[in-house]
């Protein structure tokens, strides 16, 4: 972490996503704000409250529903001098938008030979248990790890949102930015004002623990600390909790010293299980750590099924009680 | 809309002038010019085609007819606009300013084909098709907020008038009031589907009335109309007048690419007879004949000057160095992740090698 804060103030994740936008957009002429609704109305979450106001309709614009538009037309401005934030309303709205995604900002550094670089930032609301309509509660972060050419951020707290959000407009290359909605306003953390970056790629470890390393990220991050404090209030067991923040690239250091000195891993999310980044956890764990191991790696996801409808979406979603349940079969085994 | 959007010539088929007043004060000698450019385009094209069946160069994408559509746009432009090419159109990102070996190279399968020279604004071509437009209308967006006078102008299909992001890009464009030349090649076919399958409308012009934005059909085998209409529409734009659409009317004489069989879907005969009455080179040779400019000793002479200019390019195209794994790699993300380090130690490793 570098900063030059000095005051914090107690936010909120939505909070702290704006104020880095406001930041941002207050230092640098450069960036600007494209999407649906940012604009008067400040965003359907407020994360641009006030921005439209303050900095005008030339940086922040209301554009037409237009997915594929508001990205392509993004690369044209990031390769022509901008640094574009495009907000996408709810990830379940990004696939429009996906060709211009895998085909164009992700590849034009490499087809051109650096030539063209797309400095964009896609942010999205994402994630279920918000009670939201169909669609808008996709967790579809494995369709864009392995998407090459493009960094994918998840912060679960407003610290780690306007830190990580700098990072990611002052990253050259196209970052997504992941919001689960469920920690917009879950939990507020002291933010220093003015401007500090959390590095992309590195992990956070939220609780430090013996026995089992348990790795998730985003809306995850609150039902696996619950589950954590219940288990860890009944059983004589000490587990390690890691928010892995950036799901590419991952933090390969943090997860291997974790779990080398733990010896067991669980791995959380709310993601279908079958290509989610757990995968890739696991593969890392498998290539640095697997002598070190005492236990199969457990994982506890979502059902290979459609994000349902909301009046199914606590049966989708991980429970603290099969959480608790993997943590157990790991340490008992 | 036909009767709308008549097709605008100013020289017709049979290389006469049927609309002086809106030739400007050009000159014989920049017709000649003209000429040139469209000749050393088709002696490129005719090259490639060649290169291809010897196996010199991998699948190549012919444009031949379509020299006047590519070459009277392009040559409206002014250094500093920004071209956004699709696959066909080396045509045009040749005569504003790429360089022809790198080109040859991209037909080689080599990265070095996307790069234009130095300040020569023109993208990699546009794969999917009618992605680049929303490219086109996002970079002159950032030149209207710059507040400098440059544009820019797209190359699209009849074909890409049906995906999404060409309406979006239309919409865009007149929305925010983007400097951008919407150029439209219809050339009849999208490898094998016919217009009337792609569309019930009879012109593409008319979909610009949708987004309230100029809209002009031109005679694309027409160079002389298709280079006052792009001007026309460059200026507006310079202007900050927005957006037009340009439909040039024009045709493909060839296969779609180099791996596709024109006559499983049309009559390649019908195609041959059309070079009477659409062939863009032949116009200005009726032209210029009806000018007495024409003589046979200076086409001798530039045939000569570009036949000497490809052959140095298929020279160096083919004595160019071997590619390099920095191209697979050093260019996915401004430093290399992790993963991909990794990636490039292992590959080396198995291989025995210590560098890229
Ligand atoms: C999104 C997408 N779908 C399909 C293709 C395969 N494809 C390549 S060229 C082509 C036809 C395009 O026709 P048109 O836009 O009229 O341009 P033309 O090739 O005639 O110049 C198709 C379908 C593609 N490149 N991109």
């Amino acid at each position: 972490m570098t900063t030059t804060a000095i005051n914090t103030k107690k936010m909120t994740m939505i909070q702290g996503v704006r104020d880095a936008m406001h930041e941002m957009l207050k230092e640098h002429d450069d960036v600007m704000i494209l999407g649906e609704d940012v604009g008067v109305n400040g965003g359907v979450f407020r994360a641009t409250e006030g921005l439209y106001e303050e900095f005008g309709e030339d940086r922040v614009i209301d554009t037409p529903i237009s997915e594929s538009g508001i990205i392509g037309n993004s690369i044209g401005l990031a390769v022509n001098g901008f640094r574009p934030i495009a907000e996408m309303q709810f990830l379940g709205f990004i696939y429009p938008a996906f060709n211009q995604l895998m085909t164009h900002a992700t590849r034009l550094r490499q087809r051109s030979m650096g030539r063209f670089t797309v400095p964009l930032v896609v942010r999205a609301p994402y994630g279920a248990g918000v009670r939201a309509p169909e669609i808008h509660s996709d967790s579809v972060e494995a369709l864009f790890t392995q998407m090459p050419g493009i960094k994918v951020v998840v912060p679960s707290n407003a610290y780690d949102a306007k830190g990580l959000l700098i990072a990611s407009i002052d990253d050259p290359d196209p970052v997504l930015f992941l919001e689960p909605m469920r920690c917009y306003r879950s939990s507020r953390t002291e933010v220093p004002d003015g401007k500090y970056n959390v590095e992309i790629g590195k992990a956070s470890v939220l609780k430090e623990g013996d026995d089992i390393s348990v790795f998730t990220w985003g809306a995850m991050v609150i039902d696996t600390m619950k589950a954590v404090e219940k288990l860890e209030a009944k059983k004589n067991v000490s587990c390690e909790v890691i928010d892995l923040r950036t799901l590419y690239p991952l933090d390969k250091e943090t997860i291997a010293a974790s779990v080398q000195k733990t010896g067991r891993a669980a791995i959380i999310h709310e993601a279908p299980a079958t290509g989610g980044v757990s995968n890739d956890v696991i593969s890392l764990i498998n290539d640095t750590s697997f002598l070190y191991l005492r236990a199969p790696i457990q994982r506890v996801a979502g059902f290979d099924t459609p994000v349902p409808v909301y009046s199914l979406e606590q049966e989708y979603l991980p429970s603290t009680e099969k959480i608790q349940t993997a943590i157990l079969h790991a340490v008992d085994f | 809309m036909l009767e709308q959007f008549p097709m605008h010539q100013i020289i017709n088929e049979e290389g006469e002038i049927v609309d002086s007043s809106s030739m400007g004060d050009i000159t014989t000698d920049e017709i000649k010019s003209f000429y040139y450019k469209m000749l050393r385009a088709r002696m490129l094209d005719k090259k490639c085609v060649h290169l291809q069946r010897q196996g010199r160069i991998g699948t190549y994408v012919p444009y031949e007819g379509q020299e006047a559509a590519q070459i009277g746009s392009s040559l409206a432009l002014q250094e500093g606009d920004w071209m956004f090419p699709t696959y066909r159109d080396h045509a045009a990102t040749l005569t504003f300013g790429h360089s022809m070996r790198n080109l040859l190279l991209n037909w080689r399968g080599r990265p070095e084909g996307n790069v234009a020279p130095e300040g020569v604004n023109i993208f990699p071509p546009g794969i999917p098709i009618a992605s680049q437009l929303l490219h086109a209308t996002g970079a002159a967006w950032a030149e209207k907020k710059r507040g400098s006078d440059r544009i820019s102008l797209v190359y699209f299909g009849d074909g890409a008038t049906s995906e999404g992001d060409f309406h979006e890009a239309l919409n865009f464009g007149s929305v925010f009031n983007t400097p951008t030349v919407f150029f439209n090649q219809n050339n009849g076919y999208a490898i094998s589907v016919p217009m009337k399958r792609q569309m019930k409308t009879k012109t593409i012009a008319q979909k610009g009335l949708a987004y309230d934005i100029e809209c002009l059909r031109i005679d694309g085998n027409d160079v002389l109309s298709v280079y006052f209409a792009t001007q026309s529409a460059v200026d507006r734009a310079r202007d900050g007048k927005g957006p037009t659409l340009i439909e040039a009317v024009t045709w493909r004489y060839g296969a779609h690419t180099t791996a596709d069989d024109p006559s499983k879907y049309r009559d390649q005969k019908e195609t041959e007879a059309r070079r009477e009455t659409t062939d863009p080179l032949l116009r200005i040779e009726r032209y210029l004949k009806t000018q007495e400019a024409w003589e046979e000793e200076w086409l001798t002479r530039i045939e000569e000057e570009i036949t000497l200019e490809i052959e140095t390019a298929l020279t160096e195209m083919e004595s160019y160095p071997e590619p390099d794994l920095s191209q697979l790699f050093d260019y996915v993300y401004d430093t290399p992740t992790w993963t991909i380090q990794e990636q490039v130690n292992n590959h080396l490793a198995v291989q025995g090698r210590t560098t890229q």
